[in-house]
C-alpha cells in the first residue's frame, strides 16, 4: 500500500498541516516507508479476536453533578493569542 | 402544495441539551448567559493535558430518556471522537458516541390533525456541545465564547419515517414536550436548549431512497416546517427538471424563508471516528436503571389514558391536557382540590378560559395567577350550587385580576351567592310580571318567545344570582303551562 | 552529595545536616555549568526553585519533612506545571506557560521535593532519541558525541550527569527505560493507570504512562510512592489500596541468596539476532548474576511480539493525531504571524508549530483513522494488540519477571538515524510490547558496551507487580555497582 502524492496533499489538508509540494515529495517517501513497516500486521488472521482498547477491562466512573470549578478565565487567556472582551478571536468564520 | 407523486422522507435529528448543572465531562457550570468564557474551565478549553471525566447526571437522563421512549438502554456503550477542526470545538474532536449509543430505538406517539402515527427512533446518544462563534465583527474576526462547550447533549435520532412538514412540527413538538415531561431537558428554544436539524429527501413511492439533505440547527418550530417546505418545493424542482439532488448540509435563512448550502462544510467530512481512549466503556446495570423507572413520572400517554378511563374525559381533552407537563400538573392541582368528580368541568376550565386568556395575554401557565387551588374553589361553588355559571365567569375574572385570594372570599365581597330560596325568588318574579305584563300576555297568547323574555328579566333583576333552570321552573309553575 | 541517593539526601535533609537551599544550590550550579553542553534542560528558573527549596527547609524546621521534602526534582518537559513554561520539546509552545499542575506536580510538590526545572525531551514524546526536540538534542553525559535516547532524554541526561538526583519522566514505547538504559541509569514505567495522567501532555492516551527516573530502585520506588495513586480528573487512573512499593526493598531475604524462589523468564525473542553482541553480553552477565542470586530462569515465548512495532505505529500516531489537534493557535500556543483566513491560520500554525517527525506522525495517523481505512489498520492493531497482551499473560503463568535487553544497541552517534525514521523506530523492539500489554518495565545498568557506554537490563513486572521488580532490581544493585556509576562531568 502506497500513497499517492494526492492523497498526501488530501490528508495534510485533513490535518491542517500546509505543506509545499517539496515537503509532500519527501513526506511521501517517508510515510510510504512508514507504511510498509505497517503492512507487516495487514497479513495476520484476527477473525474472532476482540479488539482491546484498554490494558484492564473497568468500566468508566462516574463524577456528581455538581460545579466544582470556577472562573479562571483570566488566567487561562492571559497566555491566549487574540482575546477581546473575553472572547478568542480567529479570522473570521464563514457560515 | 400537491407534490406529485413524490414521498417525501423526513428524518430528525434533534439535540436536547441536557439540564445538569455542570459539564459532561468537567465541573464547570452550564447555566445560560454568563459572561463570555467565565464558565470554561480548564477541561473545556482543552488546555494540554486536561482530560474528561463522565457526569453521572447526564447518564441518568439519558436512562429516564431511554425508558420514557420505550428503548434500549445498552448495558455497554463507548465514547467516540468526532475529529474535525472549527474555532469552537476547543479539542478539535468532539467527545460524542458512535457504533455503541446508550439508547437504542424506541418510538414516540405523535398526532397529526386527528391522526395518531408511531415514529420509530433510531437511537438516542450522549455527546458534548460546542461552543459559540460571534458573528459580529470584531475588525474582521470572529469572537468565540466557549461557555456551552462541554455541556451535555442528548442526540435523538428518528427513523426517516415522517412524510410531511407538519408531521415534522408534530414530532418535534412531542419530543420537545416529552423532554421537560421528564425532566431532562429545559425545552428552551430561545437559549438553544433544544435544537433540531433535519434530512429531507424525496422518493417516487416504492423506490429506494433518494439523496438526502440535512437542514441545520432549526431552532424554532415555525422555521422548522418552513425550512421543511422549502427544501421539499426545492428538491421537486430540481427532480422533475431532470436534476439530481447533491448531498449537502444547509442553512434555513427565515429573512428570505430558504435553504442555502453551507459554505464552510462543503469539504467532505471525514470524521475519523475511533473510541475515545481517555474514557473507558459506560456499563448500566439493571439495578441502576431500575432505580431511574421508580423515579420516572407517569408518562403523557399513559396519563392521558387515564384521563379518559377514570375521569371520563374526551379523547381530544385528554390529549390536549396531556400535551405539556405543565397543563396536566395544573389539572391534576386543580382536581386534587375539587375533587375527581369534577374533572369534566375542571377540564372545560382549563382548556377553556384560562387557555383563552393565557393567550389573549400572552402568557406561560407558568405565570397564570389564577392557582389551581383557586380554580378548584370556584368550580366546587359552581357545582354545588353556591354560584351561577354565568357569575362563575366574573368571579374568574376577580381571581385572575387579584381581586380576592379565593372565590368565596369574592362571592362574599361582591355577595354574588346564587339566591336559591324560593320565597325570594318569588317575590322577584311577582316583581318582573308585574313590571312586564306585555310579555306576560304574549306568552299567554302562545309566543314561547317572550317566556324567554321574561327569564331574562328576572335573571337581570337577580343580578345573575339565580340559578336560570329554578327561575325557569318556577315562571312556568307561576303561569302555569 | 551530588553524588548520593534521594534515600541518602532525605536523611541528611531530616538531620538538618544540610538544607534544602544548599542542596539545591549545588544541584543548580552544576546545571549552569553543564547544560551548555548537554541541553538537558529546556527551562531553569532559579528565583522560583530557591523559593520552593526555602519553604521546604521551613516546612523540615518545623519537622513536619517527609522523604522527599527539599529534595530537588527535574520534571520532564511535558509535565504541566503552574507558572512555568511547558513546552513539550515544541515550538508550538514554546510561549506557554502553563496555568495549572501536573498530578504528578501537585504530588511530588505536595511531598515537600522542589522543582529543579523542566527537562528537554522529543517533541512531543515522539522519538527515542531526543533529537526531535525544538530545543536541540540532549547529549549523553557518557560521550557528547552520541544521543541520550529519548523521548525522557533529558530527564535521563540530567540525572545521569548528576544534575539532579531524580527526575520525572514518561513511558509510551519505552521513553523512560530507553534513556534509562542508554544514560546508565534506573527508570521504571508503572502498570497503565498507576500514574495520573492529568497534566502529562498527551502523545497516545491508551499507551502513555509517568514513571521515575533516579539512580537506583530504591529511589524510583520513594519516587513512585508520590507520584502515583488515584486520581478522580482522569478516567484511567486506577483507585486501588495505596502501596508502599519500597516493602519489597525492605522485605527480610537471605542475604547470599535472596532471589530464591523467583522464576525470570526469558523469551526467546529478546534474545535472537537483534542485538548488537556488546549489549548481549552486558545483559547475558546480568542474568548469571541474578541466577547467582539464587533465581531461576526459564525460557518463555513471547510469539507474537514481532508484530509490536507495526501495531505501535497504528496506535500510537493515530492516538496523537487526535490528541493534537488541539494545537490550533486559537486559545494557547503558537500562532503563525500571516494569514489570509482560518483554514490558512490552521494549516500555516501546525506547519510552523510541529517539526517533522510529529508531522508525519499526525499524518499517519490521520490516515489510519480515514475512511476505509480504520478496519484494515486500527481495528487490525487493537486485535493484535490483545494477542500481545494474551502473550504475557500466558508467559507470567510460567514465570514470576521478564528480563530481557531494553535496547538493541547502546547509544548511537547524533545524527546517525536521523535519516530514515523507520530506523528510528527500531529501537524500540525490545520496550514497545510492555507499553501495548499495560505491564510495568523497568531499566536498570548492568554493563557497559562498545566505547564505554551504558548498556540497561529490562524486568518486566506482571500487572500491579511493581513493587516485586523494584525489589529484583534492588537486589541486583545490592551486589553490582554498575548503577553508582557515573561520567566524569
Amino acid at each position: 500500500m502506497s500513497l499517492s502524492p494526492e492523497q498526501v496533499r488530501n490528508i495534510a489538508r485533513l490535518a491542517r498541516i500546509a505543506i509545499t509540494d517539496a515537503e509532500a515529495a519527501t513526506v511521501r517517501d517517508q510515510l510510504n516507508g512508514i507504511l510498509g513497516l505497517i503492512e507487516r500486521m495487514q497479513a495476520v488472521d484476527t477473525s474472532g479476536i476482540a479488539p482491546m482498547a484498554h490494558a484492564q477491562d473497568l468500566s468508566q466512573r462516574l463524577r456528581d453533578d455538581r460545579v466544582t470549578e470556577s472562573d479562571r478565565h483570566e488566567a487561562f487567556q492571559s497566555v491566549a493569542p487574540e482575546v477581546e472582551a473575553g472572547l478568542y478571536l480567529v479570522p473570521r468564520v464563514m457560515e | 402544495m400537491s407534490a406529485s407523486n413524490w414521498e417525501v422522507v423526513i428524518g430528525l435529528e434533534t439535540h436536547a441539551q441536557l439540564s445538569t448543572v455542570s459539564k459532561i465531562f468537567s465541573g464547570a457550570a452550564t447555566a445560560f448567559g454568563a459572561a463570555p468564557n467565565t464558565q470554561a474551565c480548564a477541561v473545556d478549553i482543552a488546555l494540554p493535558g486536561v482530560l474528561p471525566v463522565l457526569n453521572r447526571g447526564a447518564v441518568e437522563r439519558a436512562i429516564r430518556f431511554g425508558l420514557a421512549v420505550g428503548g434500549r438502554i445498552a448495558p455497554r456503550s463507548v465514547f467516540a471522537r468526532k475529529n474535525y477542526f472549527y474555532p469552537d470545538l476547543p479539542k478539535g474532536y468532539q467527545i460524542s458516541q458512535y457504533e455503541l449509543p446508550v439508547v437504542g430505538g424506541g418510538s414516540v406517539s405523535v398526532r397529526v390533525g386527528d391522526e395518531e402515527r408511531t415514529i420509530r427512533l433510531t437511537r438516542a446518544h450522549l455527546e458534548e456541545d460546542a461552543g459559540k462563534s460571534l458573528h459580529e465583527d470584531f475588525h474582521g474576526r470572529t469572537g468565540i465564547d466557549l461557555n456551552r462547550a462541554g455541556t451535555p447533549l442528548l442526540e435523538i435520532v428518528s427513523e426517516p419515517e415522517l412524510r410531511s412538514a407538519a408531521e415534522a412540527v408534530a414530532y418535534a413538538r412531542t419530543l420537545h414536550a416529552l423532554v421537560r415531561w421528564i425532566d431532562i431537558c429545559d425545552g428552551n428554544l430561545q437559549e438553544g436548549s433544544f435544537r433540531c436539524d433535519a434530512n429531507v429527501s424525496l422518493r417516487r413511492p416504492g423506490a429506494p431512497l433518494g439523496t438526502r439533505c440535512e437542514i441545520k440547527n432549526l431552532n424554532s418550530f415555525r422555521f422548522l416546517e418552513r425550512a421543511i417546505e422549502f427544501e421539499v418545493r426545492r428538491q421537486i424542482d430540481i427532480l422533475e427538471d431532470g436534476g439530481s439532488i447533491v448531498q449537502e448540509t444547509r442553512l434555513y435563512d427565515p429573512d428570505r424563508d430558504e435553504t442555502r448550502s453551507m459554505r464552510s462544510k462543503e469539504d467532505a467530512q471525514d470524521y475519523r471516528y475511533f473510541p475515545d481512549p481517555d474514557l473507558l466503556p459506560l456499563d448500566i446495570d439493571a439495578g441502576w436503571i431500575d432505580a431511574v423507572r421508580t423515579t420516572m413520572p407517569e408518562l403523557p400517554g399513559a396519563m392521558r389514558l387515564r384521563f379518559q378511563e377514570q375521569y371520563g374525559l374526551s379523547a381530544y381533552d385528554a390529549a390536549t391536557l396531556t400535551a405539556q407537563r405543565e397543563i396536566a400538573r395544573f389539572f391534576q392541582d386543580t382536581l386534587d382540590c375539587a375533587g375527581a368528580e369534577l374533572a369534566k368541568p375542571v377540564a372545560n376550565w382549563i382548556l377553556g378560559e384560562v387557555s383563552a386568556r393565557l393567550n389573549r395575554e400572552e402568557l406561560d401557565l407558568s405565570r397564570a395567577p389564577v392557582a389551581p387551588a383557586q380554580l378548584a374553589g370556584l368550580v366546587r361553588r359552581i357545582a354545588d350550587g353556591t354560584l351561577s355559571n354565568a357569575l362563575g365567569k366574573k368571579v374568574f375574572d376577580a381571581l385572575w385580576n387579584g381581586k380576592g385570594a379565593t372565590a368565596d372570599e369574592i362571592i362574599e365581597r361582591q355577595a354574588l351567592k346564587q339566591i336559591t330560596d324560593e320565597s325570594a325568588l318569588e317575590r322577584i318574579i311577582d316583581e318582573v310580571l308585574a313590571a312586564n305584563q306585555k310579555s306576560v300576555e304574549e306568552f299567554r297568547a302562545g309566543k314561547e318567545k317572550a317566556f324567554n323574555a321574561l327569564v331574562g328579566q328576572a335573571m337581570k333583576a337577580t343580578r345573575g344570582k339565580a340559578n336560570p333552570q329554578q327561575i325557569n321552573d318556577l315562571l312556568r309553575r307561576r303561569l302555569g303551562s | 552529595m551530588i553524588n548520593e541517593s534521594l534515600v541518602q539526601l532525605g536523611g541528611r535533609l531530616r538531620t538538618r545536616e544540610v538544607s534544602s537551599v544548599e542542596l539545591t544550590t549545588a544541584f543548580l550550579e552544576r546545571i549552569a555549568r553543564l547544560n551548555p553542553v548537554l541541553n538537558a534542560f529546556i527551562t531553569v528558573d532559579r528565583e522560583r526553585t530557591l523559593a520552593q527549596a526555602r519553604e521546604a527547609d521551613a516546612r523540615l524546621g518545623r519537622g513536619e519533612g517527609g522523604p522527599l521534602t527539599g529534595i530537588p526534582v527535574a520534571h520532564k518537559d511535558i509535565f504541566c506545571a503552574r507558572g512555568w513554561r511547558t513546552t513539550c520539546g515544541s515550538r508550538m509552545l514554546s510561549n506557554f506557560v502553563s496555568p495549572y499542575d501536573a498530578h504528578v506536580v501537585e504530588r511530588l510538590a505536595g511531598a515537600g521535593a522542589v522543582c529543579l526545572g523542566k527537562t528537554n525531551m522529543d517533541e512531543f514524546a515522539m522519538g527515542s532519541s531526543n533529537e526531535t526536540s525544538h530545543f536541540g538534542p540532549v547529549k549523553n553525559p557518557w560521550n557528547t558525541a552520541m544521543v541520550s535516547g529519548g523521548s525522557s532524554g533529558g530527564s535521563a541526561a540530567a540525572v545521569a550527569a548528576r544534575l539532579a538526583p531524580g527526575a520525572t519522566g514518561t513511558d509510551t514505547g519505552g521513553s523512560i527505560r530507553q534513556p534509562a538504559a542508554l544514560c546508565g541509569l534506573t527508570g521504571l514505567k508503572p502498570t497503565y493507570g498507576v500514574v495520573s495522567r492529568y497534566g502529562m501532555i498527551a502523545f497516545a492516551s491508551s499507551l502513555d504512562q509517568g514513571g521515575p527516573m533516579a539512580r537506583s530502585a530504591q529511589d524510583c520506588a520513594l519516587l513512585l510512592n508520590s507520584m502515583s495513586g488515584f486520581d478522580p480528573r482522569d478516567s484511567t487512573s486506577l483507585e486501588r489500596p495505596a502501596e508502599d512499593y519500597s516493602r519489597g526493598v525492605d522485605a527480610a531475604r537471605d542475604p547470599d541468596r535472596p532471589l530464591v524462589g523467583l522464576t525470570v523468564g526469558l523469551p526467546k525473542e529478546f534474545f535472537g539476532p537483534g542485538m548488537d553482541a556488546d549489549v548481549a553480553a552486558a545483559v547475558e552477565a546480568a542474568i548469571a548474576e541474578v541466577r547467582r542470586l539464587g533465581a531461576q530462569t526459564v525460557d518463555i515465548g513471547l510469539p507474537n511480539m514481532e508484530l509490536s512495532i507495526p501495531v505501535y505505529y497504528v496506535l500510537a500516531p493515530a492516538e496523537a493525531s487526535s490528541n493534537l489537534s488541539r494545537f490550533d493557535g486559537v486559545r494557547y500556543g503558537h500562532r503563525s504571524a500571516q494569514f489570509d483566513d482560518l483554514m490558512d491560520m490552521y494549516c500555516r500554525t501546525r506547519a510552523e508549530g510541529f517539526g517533522d517527525e510529529v508531522k508525519r506522525r499526525i499524518l499517519i495517523g490521520t490516515y489510519v483513522l480515514s475512511h476505509g481505512y480504520y478496519d484494515a489498520y486500527y481495528l487490525q492493531a487493537q486485535k493484535l494488540r490483545r494477542l500481545i497482551a494474551q502473550d504475557f499473560v500466558a508467559a507470567f503463568r510460567h514465570c514470576d519477571v521478564i528480563m530481557g535487553p531494553t535496547s538493541p544497541t547502546v547509544a548511537f552517534a547524533l545524527g546517525a538515524r536521523s535519516a530514515d525514521p523507520v530506523q528510528m523506530y527500531l529501537s524500540d523492539i525490545y520496550t514497545i510490547a510492555v507499553n501495548l500489554a499495560g505491564l510495568p518495565g523497568m531499566s536498570i545498568p548492568c554493563g557497559f558496551g562498545g566505547h564505554g557506554l551504558p548498556v540497561g537490563l529490562q524486568i518486566i513486572g506482571n500487572y500491579f507487580d511493581e513493587a516485586r521488580m523494584i525489589e529484583v532490581a534492588h537486589r541486583y544493585q545490592q551486589v553490582t555497582d554498575w548503577h553508582l556509576r557515573a561520567p566524569a562531568l
